[in-house]
């Protein structure tokens, strides 16, 4: 990655997008489906309405056009960061879906899953300063 | 035992589909022209590749789990357990694209491994 301050804001920008829409992606799919009903109660004979329900949820697809933007930042960014470098920092995903579902869905995260989920941050920032290419260059 | 089948699915068609897909990847060939025509006849490459397809299709499957298992339990649970799918690509990696994974991976994703452990005693 050269070294300029712009390049390094365009990056935290989209890095930024990345923590931001991958988490609130889900989170909206959480909200909608919780309007769809439990898996668990769904029967055979009821998929096809399971599935009307689903494709007209309109935070379904505020979900998925949320997945979508953080998709096209994470391409974004990596035609000129490293992954070695993005990977990490979008680990913090993991912390702010908790977050999220805290603040905008009211959720109960008990201590134990804040920990876990700092746990996890750290299990893949280690991941992320791998080295990236494991086998020769063909 | 519904929720050990939909995070099974997730991590496993998940993971399987990026692997397939990185495969396809490796059969295209690496990006130097990031102009909108060459990235069209990228994609349009990609789509002649049958791991590229195998790979969607697994993607695709992971997804509709991810929705059914979002009906389920909350999404501070759901997503942080799906980080399992570090361990699985590690693995698949290994097994199928023949990558040598270094100690300090392992490490990462024996950490991974500790912290969906926590994450999942949390569960209500």
């Amino acid at each position: 990655m050269k070294d300029s301050p712009g390049l390094h804001l365009k990056t935290y920008i989209l890095i930024f997008f990345i923590v931001l829409f991958a988490p609130l992606g889900n989170v909206l799919l959480s909200k909608g489906m919780k309007g769809v009903g439990s898996a668990k109660n769904w029967e055979w004979g009821d998929l096809f309405h399971v599935l009307v329900s689903v494709v007209t949820s309109g935070y379904i697809w505020l979900g998925v056009a949320c997945l979508l933007a953080f998709f096209v930042a994470y391409m974004l960014v990596l035609t000129w960061a490293d992954y070695s470098y993005v990977q990490p920092a979008s680990s913090f995903s993991y912390a702010v879906v908790a977050l999220l579902g805290y603040f905008l869905l009211g959720e109960a995260v008990p201590p134990l899953r804040w920990f876990g989920i700092v746990v996890i941050c750290a299990g893949v920032f280690i991941v992320g300063h791998t080295h990236p290419r494991t086998t020769e260059k063909a | 035992m519904l929720e050990f089948f939909f995070i099974f699915m997730i991590v496993a068609a998940g993971t399987g589909g990026e692997l397939c897909v990185s495969r396809a990847m490796k059969v295209v060939g690496e990006v130097h022209d990031f102009h909108p025509a060459a990235l069209v006849r990228f994609v349009l490459r990609a789509m002649r590749v049958g791991w590229m397809w195998a790979g969607v299709g697994m993607m695709t499957l992971a997804f509709f789990s991810l929705l059914a298992m979002l009906s389920i339990e909350n999404v501070s649970f759901v997503v942080p357990v799906t980080a399992l799918s570090y361990a699985a690509g590690a693995f698949g990696a290994t097994l199928f694209l023949h990558e040598r994974i270094s100690a300090q991976r392992w490490l990462g994703v024996f950490l991974v491994c500790v912290g969906v452990t926590l994450v999942w005693l949390s569960r209500r």
